[in-house]
């Protein structure tokens, strides 16, 4: 590949990538590009592979085909003479530090606070001193509003309160990427909209984002583009006006009938409920 | 109609006469002991105190007891914590190896190992002794046909296994095998999200387990490592099968067989038994406070030695 032609390249260009688990093929032949600053959402029904391609992105996984650059690095390989040679552990975490990554289930670091938590990878990774990484994580978790919780430890603060601290962490590597996987869907519906909110900031200001996520809303009003996915698949993609309200394909018009048929009984539950309460 | 409403309980409690009874047994049982501790001249404390204080015991306590269970623990859980990473490898060649190893010193008893600690002399025999230097150095000499010696210098292997140090050897790495698996499980505990994370971080592999992964373990690894500690405690009354006589219960039981008084002495080799155990138990509980950290909503203090005494009694009440 050619100066020209990395320089041409969007921030992660992923082509043609394959993925088995134990001989079951999970996915099969994804080509998605992100250009710098956009932000992307994947959707798709569970066992679609929008997870298990956005832990390729960041090489949790190995992929057994295909490509993945990220702002032009190739991932996990050199290319010598035609040949790959797989990289060694360090080179990979180097790699690594450039995508920031925010978990589900949070995976806060349970024997450190939340401050330490922010301040860790920085001066463990970076070698950042400490003083300066503790002004940067405290300013971090003041942008996610957590600057009064900042000596509690993870088991001390709610679920949303821990996945903010964990978006803290992430940008506190000053990640060209941030990666998201369902950061919201562990939560209690009640916290949903303060971790929505930190990643709608983000947004805004800029910061090229995957996002896994079933929150259309958040889809509909963040998101640059969508990306549905099913089965192993990129079945459509396109301006999150497009693929929600109209979707093209029989697959995406079933997922989505059904989001929203689930998002109707939801809503109708907590009418139930708050009228149960009333009684 | 608020007079029909109830209000406070003031209930009879559950009585429990089983209890009574236990307790009025336990309190005369506990009578007799005492009665018979103060009033039997068989025990002759002032024998007792007289020979927990002498100085060959006192040297068998700090040399013997104390400094080879520091020493075999510090062996064993350095050993033990790269057996369990190797035991973890992807290469089937470490994780074989650490299988072999903690097989071999799981099998073989304590006293059984430092007796062949202390014979293993025979191996290495002098003026030759116990060789540094390449590998098949004398084999490569053969095979070139060249003369002098690959070996940089050689040990007297008597010295070597025979004493302190053989018992050292010995007992830490029969402690490596048990920790191993106590330092297995530990890594094991931890969420694999915890690697993640650190990994997506940037962490290369040996700093996620070195800062994320094993100061977690930790927190299932302390508390069976106190127990291991313990009983190394008790262990180095073993030493005399390499032989080490510098060592607390054989000084007291080679004073009791001089003077006869076989029972004093075990008694005062029981009392600083305890009295160790009793200081390990202290330090066991504050590192369990310092490497629970971050589990469970209240503070330390809660869980520290007076708790774990209360649970040991049985409820706080």
């Amino acid at each position: 590949m050619s100066e020209a032609q990395v320089s041409d390249m969007p921030l992660v260009h992923a082509v043609n990538v394959h993925k088995s688990f134990h001989g079951v093929e999970v996915l099969k032949g994804i080509d998605i590009d992100v250009a710098a600053g956009e932000v992307v959402c994947l959707l798709g029904p569970s066992g679609s592979g929008k997870t298990t391609f956005l832990r390729c992105i960041n090489q949790l996984e190995t992929i057994q085909g295909g490509r993945i650059w990220v702002d032009g690095d190739l991932a996990g390989y050199t290319e010598k003479n035609g040949k790959l040679h797989r990289l060694g552990d360090s080179h990979i975490a180097a790699q690594r530090r450039e995508i920031g990554m925010v978990f589900q289930r949070f995976n806060l670091f349970p024997h450190m606070t939340a401050l330490e938590n922010v301040m860790e990878a920085p001066i463990q990774v970076k070698g950042v001193r400490k003083r300066e990484a503790k002004e940067r994580a405290l300013a971090l978790l003041e942008r996610v509003g957590l600057g009064e919780r900042c000596d509690n430890y993870p088991a001390q603060l709610s679920g949303g309160q821990q996945q903010r601290v964990a978006i803290a962490r992430a940008l506190a590597m000053d990640p060209k990427l941030m990666l998201f996987d369902e950061p919201t869907s562990a939560l209690d519906p009640e916290l949903v909209g303060e971790v929505l909110s930190v990643m709608r900031e983000l947004a805004t200001g800029g910061m090229t984002m995957i996002v896994v996520t079933h929150e259309m809303g958040f889809a509909r009003e963040v998101a640059d583009r969508v990306v549905f996915m099913d089965a192993g698949i990129v079945v459509e993609q396109g301006p999150p006006n497009d693929v929600i309200n109209n979707p093209q394909h029989e697959r995406t018009q079933s997922f989505l009938s059904r989001i929203r048929e689930e998002n109707e009984d939801y809503a109708a539950a907590l009418v139930e409920r708050a009228e149960a309460e009333k009684l | 109609m608020s007079e029909d409403r109830p209000g406070t309980i003031d209930a009879v409690p559950v009585r429990h006469p089983g209890r009574w009874v236990a307790i009025a047994v336990i309190v005369v049982l506990a009578a007799m002991f005492v009665h018979l501790l103060l009033t039997n001249d068989a025990f002759n404390w002032h024998f007792v105190f007289e020979a927990m204080f002498q100085s060959p015991v006192l040297n068998g306590l700090v040399m013997g007891t104390l400094l080879v269970t520091v020493l075999a623990m510090v062996v064993g859980v350095v050993f033990g914590v790269i057996l369990a990473v190797m035991r973890l490898s992807d290469n089937p060649v470490l994780s074989w190896t650490a299988f072999l190893f903690t097989w071999f010193f799981r099998a073989v008893p304590r006293y059984v190992l430092l007796f062949i600690m202390g014979t293993l002399g025979i191996l290495f025999p002098p003026p030759a002794g116990l060789g540094i230097g390449v590998p098949f150095g004398a084999q490569i000499n053969d095979l070139l046909g060249m003369s002098g010696t690959w070996t940089f210098f050689s040990l007297d292997a008597n010295n070597i296994f025979g004493g302190i140090i053989g018992g050292v050897i010995g007992l830490g790495l029969s402690e490596a095998a048990y920790m191993a698996e106590i330092a297995r499980a530990g890594i094991l505990s931890v969420d694999t999200g915890q690697r993640e994370a650190a990994c997506a971080l940037g962490m290369s592999n040996r700093k996620a387990m070195w800062r994320i992964v094993l100061p977690q373990a930790m927190r299932v690894i302390v508390p069976p490592t106190g127990n291991e500690t313990i009983a190394m405690v008790k262990d180095t009354s073993l030493l005399i099968a390499v032989p080490v006589s510098t060592e607390l219960f054989f000084q007291l039981q080679s004073i009791g067989s001089r003077t006869y008084q076989t029972f004093p002495v075990a008694v005062a080799a029981v009392i600083w038994y305890l009295l160790i155990c009793s200081v390990l138990m202290v330090v066991q509980s504050r590192l369990e406070a310092r490497f629970g950290r971050g589990f469970g909503t209240s503070g330390p203090s809660d869980h520290g030695f007076r708790a774990r005494m209360l649970s040991m009694v049985g409820g706080s009440k």
